[in-house]
């Protein structure tokens, strides 16, 4: 029982890791852009989520009203100020760019929020659990894997059922036919930012409510988010959430055998599967 | 016309000249014991690691194409084993340093294998995420301390030399003979037939593949022999500290932020960019250094805009303007002096 209840604390850990990942797939599978500032801009999520339920007195959730449209709007700036300049053939200028803006982010959320852990306090959703089959399940967690699996489906809708999903697909295939046909290749990716910080900001939340967060943290969450990519197959939104799953599940188990085991664990997971199956388990194309 | 009256040289008046006042720079830093105070020792052996450091990452990045943000994985190793074979195996420290360097070469191959999987920049992630496994393993390791650390018994310190001056100078020697060291191997490969190669993969990977070169095996050839030596600055580093920790050791600001800023804003894919860098580097620390976090926040912004706006760094931009290579690699035509004027 304790070693299903791991398998299934596990899994529900892994909605929070698909959450991670979700937006950093986005704009991989959009324009080819690696971010290594995606686990600052949680992190900057989760800072702005404490100051807005802070300063307006509101529930942790009911900021992802304010939270959402602001990541929303710094990832749509950012791409179109500094990120739509570091894209093309060569990998160096990006990489080193969003590093850049991964050491600026720290040293800033360091510089106004200082280096002691914050949490947000979500009230009785925090501690409150259902029994389900002799298992003690969390309501955050659970709500955190329904949200995980919402955003899914909804960038799933948004990619292959919109105007928007068929103008990133087309810019995706082939930037300057896109651009021939009438679309603006800067405006799209800038909106495929705003699209994925807006799910960055909603992972941030979630983070923020569930455990205490410091802002050095970033790196370690551009993993598991990288991880759970690289896990699913690259291109494949389901498969991430898959990824992410396992991810979970592989820290829980590692916990369960030892503490100090619990983060190892996954990334040996990860380093096997990179082994054995150096495509991901569910690629969307054959490499 | 007479193409006798053509001829290709590599080294130019410039080159000359900047080799005659490296002799005597070196001269100076050598003597550099008898006429710097302790302080300023200590400072030179920090720079002198990290252009070490920041020329072995260029190699990777700016000639190989293997942007790794995961060096530091290679800077702990050594560090480690500089601690494990001198307080478990009773080596002297000098010796372990140079096993360390072996030792870590062993391990990056199977790394390496798994890592070149990755391609571009999912390569640097997955260089990070090694870098997490190496700290977790060691902050495991009871023997060397775990997650809190240890530091080298005294005995050990004192097997350098038996005065406390005599140690500081003999650390001190040590990473200028590391900088020194990295800095030439750097340029007797880069002018070897493998760095022919490299240096065609950087400038068109395309082309060099088709023209014979097999690319992977000189990614990989890179990727040893740069995690070799960079355990081995490592262990030098840790010498100098004295204290390791899986924190200090395999920090990913100290290893590998500090070194990318080094090196681009230095000029990446030239060899006498990361010194440029280094010594940037060093004078904006010392004079921001009161700001703290602010000093990183300038940095990082430097760096982003030298990257957008002058992606050669300072030297590329000083070698465009002036025509200058300090370190005589590319081969130039000299036109006989009549048609100078045409």
């Amino acid at each position: 029982m304790d070693w299903l209840n791991a398998i299934v604390q596990g899994t529900l850990l892994g909605g929070l890791y698909a959450l991670f990942a979700a937006g950093l797939s986005l704009i991989f599978g959009v324009m080819r852009l690696v971010n290594i500032a995606h686990g600052d801009l949680i992190v900057l999520a989760a800072y702005l989520g404490l100051t807005t339920t802070v300063a307006l007195g509101v529930h942790p959730l009911l900021a992802l009203i304010v939270v959402v449209p602001a990541m929303a709007a710094i990832g749509y700036a950012l791409q179109r100020g500094i990120l739509n300049q570091t894209l093309g053939d060569d990998l160096l200028p990006p990489l080193l760019v969003t590093f850049g803006i991964s050491v600026i982010l720290q040293n800033a959320l360091l510089e106004v929020y200082t280096a002691d852990p914050q949490k947000m306090n979500a009230g009785a959703l925090e501690t409150a659990s259902f029994d389900l089959g002799g298992l003690t399940l969390g309501w955050l967690p659970v709500l955190t894997m329904l949200v995980a699996i919402a955003v899914i489906a909804g960038l799933q809708w948004v990619f292959y059922r919109t105007p928007l999903g068929r103008a990133f697909r087309a810019t995706s295939d082939n930037q300057d036919i896109a651009q021939l046909m009438g679309l603006n290749k800067a405006h799209v990716f800038g909106l495929a930012m705003a699209l994925a910080l807006a799910v960055t900001a909603i992972a941030g939340l979630f983070l923020g409510i569930r455990t205490s967060f410091d802002p050095s943290i970033g790196g370690g969450r551009l993993i598991f988010g990288f991880e759970a990519v690289i896990i699913g197959g690259l291109g494949n939104l389901w498969g991430t959430l898959a990824g992410g799953v396992i991810l979970g599940v592989a820290q829980t188990i590692g916990a369960k055998i030892d503490p100090g085991w619990q983060l190892l664990a996954g990334h040996i997971v990860f380093l096997l599967i990179l082994a054995v199956r150096p495509n991901g388990l569910f690629p969307r194309v054959a490499a | 016309m007479n193409l006798n009256d053509y001829s290709v040289t590599r080294t130019t008046r410039e080159a000359r000249i900047a080799a005659l006042i490296g002799v005597v720079v070196m001269a100076a830093l050598i003597a550099a014991p008898w006429w710097a105070g302790r302080a300023d020792m200590r400072l030179l052996s920090e720079l002198f690691l990290y252009l070490a450091l920041a020329s072995l990452w260029n190699l990777m990045a700016g000639y190989a194409g293997l942007v790794s943000v995961g060096q530091q994985a290679f800077v702990g190793l050594g560090g480690y084993m500089l601690f494990a074979l001198t307080m478990f195996a009773g080596l002297h420290p000098i010796v372990a340093i140079g096993l360390s360097g072996v030792i870590a070469a062993a391990v990056s191959i199977p790394v390496a294998a798994l890592l070149f999987r990755l391609r571009g920049a999912y390569f640097a992630i997955g260089t990070w995420v090694m870098a997490e496994v190496f700290r977790l393993v060691f902050a495991q390791i009871s023997a060397l301390g775990g997650g809190s650390g240890s530091s080298l018994p005294v005995d050990i310190v004192k097997s350098l030399a038996a005065s406390r001056s005599g140690r500081e100078a003999l650390s001190y020697w040590l990473a200028l003979a590391a900088a020194a060291g990295v800095v030439a191997a750097v340029y007797l490969f880069l002018r070897s037939r493998k760095g022919l190669a490299l240096t065609a993969i950087r400038d068109n990977e395309l082309a060099a593949g088709s023209l014979g070169i097999d690319i992977l095996r000189a990614k990989f050839l890179v990727y040893v022999v740069t995690a070799a030596m960079t355990a081995m600055v490592g262990g030098l580093i840790f010498l100098q500290k004295l204290r390791i920790s899986p924190d200090a050791a395999f920090s990913v600001n100290d290893w590998t932020a500090f070194v990318i800023f080094i090196v681009v804003i230095g000029g990446i894919g030239t060899i006498e960019g990361p010194i440029i860098g280094t010594l940037i580097f060093f004078a904006l620390r010392e004079t921001l250094a009161d700001l703290g976090t602010t000093y990183l926040l300038v940095l990082g912004a430097v760096a982003i805009v030298v990257m957008l706006k002058a992606p050669k760094g300072v030297w590329g931009f000083i070698r465009n303007r002036f025509d200058l290579q300090l370190f005589p690699l590319g081969f130039r035509v000299r036109f006989p002096e009549k048609r100078k004027g045409d």
